[in-house]
């Protein structure tokens, strides 16, 4: 295990994702069969476990805006299909929720070594809560890690992504605590004769490297 | 297989991608369209389909083989 560790290190932004092939309640998928649509596949400890049953109703809300998106749904743990299968089924019949997205059973923990989800500091056995935004282009646009203790904020998971489509979009990036409608940030200039022109261009600028602008 | 059960029937997802091919090559990106399926679903049942022998691929795009075709005549 020490040797696949570093070899195959943590991934990290702007490189392609690592590709898998994994079996999940929803038949077998492999990372190539989500291109073209942008992806969050996360983590989580344990099946049967009070902040991961929580977290996944809370996947499971946002699920439909995610889709409106074009953004996909991929969990995963070290549990196997069978005890996906009784939770997801545990969830809906106690709670009233249906889990309509797959969950890979990482029984080896093949995907979850690729993708680093495995901290030891925290649990040799269970993954912690990693979160990797990945574009159609299947590159890794975010990652978020929380620990065993603490339920992720879908508010934000849904903010990073329309964040990070908002800036493919148009060409801009997004300021501290920015929302959806907010203003964005003109991407500063490379040149002194660029920074010069910068604030005759109509933007609401406080100086020539912060500008913003409506969208 | 996520579209074919242990006793060698389809699922309900699996019966739509049948009923999709049943016109002709159609590409995974028009049977999502036709079936309302996520993409990503449709890529990895038509993968079981074809390891099942029920449908084949050709060039970017699936067909039914006759034994596709055989066994969805008899779930008409």
């Amino acid at each position: 295990m020490e040797q696949l560790k570093e070899e195959v290190g943590l991934p990290r932004l702007g490189e392609r994702a690592p590709d898998f092939e994994a079996l999940t309640t929803q038949g077998t998928i492999k990372l190539d069969d989500y291109k073209g649509s942008w992806l969050i596949l996360f983590s989580h400890p344990a099946d049967f476990t009070p902040v991961c049953t929580t977290e996944f109703i809370a996947f499971a809300d946002i699920y439909e805006e995610l889709q409106e998106r074009g953004v996909e749904l991929l969990g995963l743990s070290v549990d196997s299909i069978s005890s996906h299968i009784a939770w997801v089924r545990n969830v809906q019949e106690k709670l009233g929720v249906k889990i309509p997205f797959p969950i890979i059973a990482d029984l080896n923990k093949d995907v979850a070594l690729r993708y680093g989800m495995i901290h030891e500091g925290q649990s040799k056995t269970e993954t912690v809560r990693c979160v990797f935004i990945i574009d159609p282009n299947q590159v890794i646009r975010a990652i978020l890690y929380y620990p065993l203790t603490t339920g992720r904020n879908m508010a934000e998971i849904l903010r990073l992504v329309e964040a990070l489509q908002t800036t493919d979009e148009h060409g801009v990036a997004t300021p501290a605590n920015w929302q959806p409608g907010d203003k964005v940030i003109v991407p500063p200039p490379n040149t002194q004769e660029m920074a010069e022109e910068r604030l005759g261009q109509g933007y609401e600028c406080k100086d020539w490297y912060l500008c913003m602008k409506a969208l | 297989m996520g579209c074919i059960s242990p006793d060698g029937k389809p699922t309900d997802s699996g019966t739509r991608l049948l009923r999709a091919l049943e016109s002709g090559l159609r590409s995974p990106e028009e049977v999502a369209r036709e079936t309302g399926l996520p993409l990503f679903r449709v890529r990895s049942g038509l993968r079981d389909l074809t390891s099942a022998g029920l449908a084949a691929p050709r060039d970017d795009r699936y067909e039914l083989t006759p034994k596709g075709s055989d066994l969805l005549a008899t779930l008409a």
